[in-house]
């Protein structure tokens, strides 16, 4: 008998494990916020943690972007140069300065470029979590998966309206509850550690540092 | 393991006592853990409903335990995720290397995973030639040092950094002394990203399996757990089989409770939704996925009603910075891959219960372990019980290794204490005895001598109670 079929038969034997309890999910229902009072609590819960946030308007975002990059002297941003954000960078990014570099071929074409020349990756976000502060990214052919995670400065671009109120209010909005893709991820802060005697250090595998471009585009 | 060193609990506790800095290191982290995770909790009502709610999300996947892990495969499958099942910790390690070696990998780097380290995975892959990194910044201190996890969250909770800046100067290439925790963690980056880079295959964990949409959930702060399982071009996850939940909805409450009862965060850095490998289209991604089941003993936990509930673990570990005892003595004077409170009762149950019924002994049943566990796991009614099940052999018990634990001298001693009961004769003359002499009786006395060795020596009556009323003209008794 396989291995399979002689723990299942087994887990089978068992019986009168009686009725299933029933759910109360009261505690998750009750996280409710007024939109505003949404963008407020994400980006407390973030910034708690060290995320860092530049303000934006929907027509100027892209600026707010190549500000940054310049002031901070870096010299590529990585990006998926056919999603929508990406295309959005590219689209008004002007020759000189930072350098656009497209992630637009397999990870095995240039995964050592990846790790030690890239300083920083842009990818847009598909919603926030007010309730402990969060971003929800769905990677894909358009977005890489390591994009958010390999470069030292990952830049997300995050539209307030967009912000849900808490995991579980998203899961189910996003309808990630029947389906999900291959990968999608919740990132809260830049990757940190406390292993060693509970200090917190930050930047230990993942990205250093976290930078949410908050578009403000509720009113 | 146990068997052949025969190490009690008893002894490797005394000793972890008379370490000073172990005992400081313990006591810091705990104490630190344990303010936290008050701190986010701050409504009582709120944390009871979300345990509640947990208790029964978990409680529920155990109902329909079967019919979940089938429908996990049937999803995982039609995901591109290939699943393996495995019934011990030597099949699961045949199964990885199989694995390992049809792709020909040599190294491979390690996200965080207690399964892995209950299969002793590291070592028999290294006795196949096969290098396995450990990457979560704890696990890879005490890899260095070829130590196992003193705490299921935080491996490397006993060292101070003053420990970790000699360790990584003497045995990191090129590192220079510092006892700065940025310099240090910027040592461990700059080694371990090469790894990634360079690693053939990366294996993990998974803190939930979602049955419904066939996903692996990966909860962690580093990123080393996204990178082990994103970067390599094959990925194996290694769960037991009790780890599978409904549907994504169930996953959201226990998430919340996982992260604020272990390291008292609102929310980990990450939260990693692993349904596929490389989707079409995509430019990166393991190119394989791979998902091995294992049961090593799990399904007999599960036979017994009382005793499933052990099974209904998130592995938050707040029932170890809880513990009076663990807090004293720390994780590796468990001699188990599982310490503190969680251990004390998974391990009887998963290695026999005659083999570690010491550790059962190691609790004085405070209860401060059942009260913070997000699930609500009673912990000293099942400590209570197994220590019955190590020296009883009840014909309906499923209990591994049940009645193991009895000793010649304990037989013996019932023997004896039920011959004295039976006839009225020699019970008067045993307490004759008991009363005229048992105050001469010498602590070090043998049986005695264990009981003496940390409390006072029980001192019997001047004269027993049915001879106290004879005297009085009461009734013969």
């Amino acid at each position: 008998m396989s291995s399979r079929s002689a723990i299942l038969e087994r887990l089978r034997a068992t019986v009168g494990g009686g009725p299933l309890p029933t759910l109360n999910p009261a505690v998750m229902e009750r996280r409710h916020w007024s939109a505003p009072e949404r963008v407020e609590r994400l980006r407390k819960g973030m910034e708690a943690v060290h995320t860092e946030f530049l303000e934006a308007k929907p027509a100027t975002w892209p600026d707010v972007v190549r500000t940054f990059c310049e002031s901070e002297g870096l010299k590529n941003l990585l990006l998926g140069p056919t999603s929508e954000a990406g295309a959005a960078l590219a689209a008004t990014w002007a020759p000189g300065g930072t350098q656009l570099v497209a992630y637009d071929r397999p990870v095995e074409a240039f995964k050592t470029e990846l790790f030690t020349s890239i300083e920083a990756g842009f990818t847009g976000t598909v919603g926030g979590i007010a309730e402990t502060g969060g971003l929800l990214l769905m990677p894909g052919p358009q977005e890489p998966r390591l994009l958010s995670l390999v470069p030292p400065i990952h830049i997300a671009l995050l539209r307030a309206s967009t912000i849900q109120d808490s995991f579980w209010s998203a899961v189910q909005a996003l309808g990630w509850t029947r389906s999900l893709p291959p990968n999608a991820l919740m990132i809260s802060g830049p990757s940190k550690t406390a292993d060693i005697e509970q200090t917190l250090a930050y930047g230990v595998h993942g990205p250093k540092r976290l930078v949410v471009v908050l578009v403000d585009d509720l009113t | 393991m146990h068997a052949e060193t025969d190490i009690l609990f008893r002894d490797s506790a005394a000793q972890a006592l008379l370490d000073p800095q172990l005992r400081a290191n313990f006591r810091r982290a705990m104490d630190g853990l344990m303010a936290k995770r008050k701190a986010q909790f701050p409504d009582p009502q709120d944390l009871q409903e979300l345990r509640e709610l947990s208790t029964a999300i978990r409680s529920r996947s155990l109902l329909n335990l079967p019919t979940l892990l089938e429908q996990l495969e049937t999803n995982l499958t039609r995901n591109g995720i290939q699943v393996h099942w495995a019934e011990t910790c030597e099949e699961a390690n045949q199964l990885i290397l199989g694995l390992l070696q049809a792709r020909g990998a040599k190294t491979l780097v390690k996200g965080k995973s207690m399964v892995s380290e209950e299969m002793h995975l590291n070592a028999f892959l290294e006795a196949h030639g096969i290098e396995a990194l450990e990457s979560d910044l704890g696990e890879y201190i005490i890899q260095l040092d070829d130590e196992t996890p003193s705490h299921i969250i935080m491996p490397a909770i006993h060292k101070n950094k003053d420990q970790i800046a000699r360790q990584f100067s003497q045995k990191i290439k090129d590192a220079k002394y510092s006892e700065d925790v940025d310099e240090l963690t910027a040592m461990a980056r700059k080694v371990l990203r090469q790894k990634f880079l360079d690693a053939d295959a990366g294996i993990s964990g998974v803190n939930f399996a979602v049955a419904e949409t066939g996903t692996l959930c990966l909860v962690e702060n580093e990123g080393n757990g996204r990178m082990s399982t994103h970067v390599p071009p094959l990925h194996i996850a290694v769960m037991g089989l009790e780890k599978v939940v409904a549907n994504l909805e169930e996953v959201a409450p226990l998430y919340a409770i996982l992260t604020r009862s272990a390291t008292g965060q609102a929310v980990s850095t990450y939260f990693n939704l692993i349904t596929g490998p490389r989707g079409e289209g995509e430019l990166d991604g393991p190119q394989e996925v791979h998902l091995v089941i294992l049961d090593n003993g799990r399904s007999h936990i599960f036979a017994d009603p009382q005793l499933q509930a052990t099974l209904r673990c998130i592995r938050c570990g707040a029932c170890m910075n809880h513990c009076p005892v663990y807090t004293r003595v720390g994780g590796h004077a468990y001699e188990a891959v599982y310490p503190g409170p969680i251990g004390k009762i998974l391990t009887p149950q998963m290695e026999g219960v005659g083999v570690r019924h010491d550790l059962l002994h190691g609790s004085s049943l405070c209860g401060a372990c059942s009260e913070v566990c997000p699930v609500q796991i009673p912990i000293p009614d099942i400590i209570v019980r197994l220590r019955r099940e190590a020296t009883h052999t009840d014909a309906t018990s499923s209990v591994m290794g049940k009645g193991s634990g009895r000793t010649s001298t304990e037989d013996w001693a019932w023997r004896i204490w039920a011959g004295v009961l039976k006839r009225p004769a020699l019970y008067r003359l045993a307490t004759w005895f008991a009363t005229r002499f048992g105050r001469a009786l010498p602590g070090s006395a043998p049986l005695l001598k264990h009981w003496t060795a940390h409390r006072t020596k029980p001192v019997p009556a001047n004269r027993s109670l049915s001879e106290r009323m004879r005297a009085e003209g009461g009734p013969r008794v």
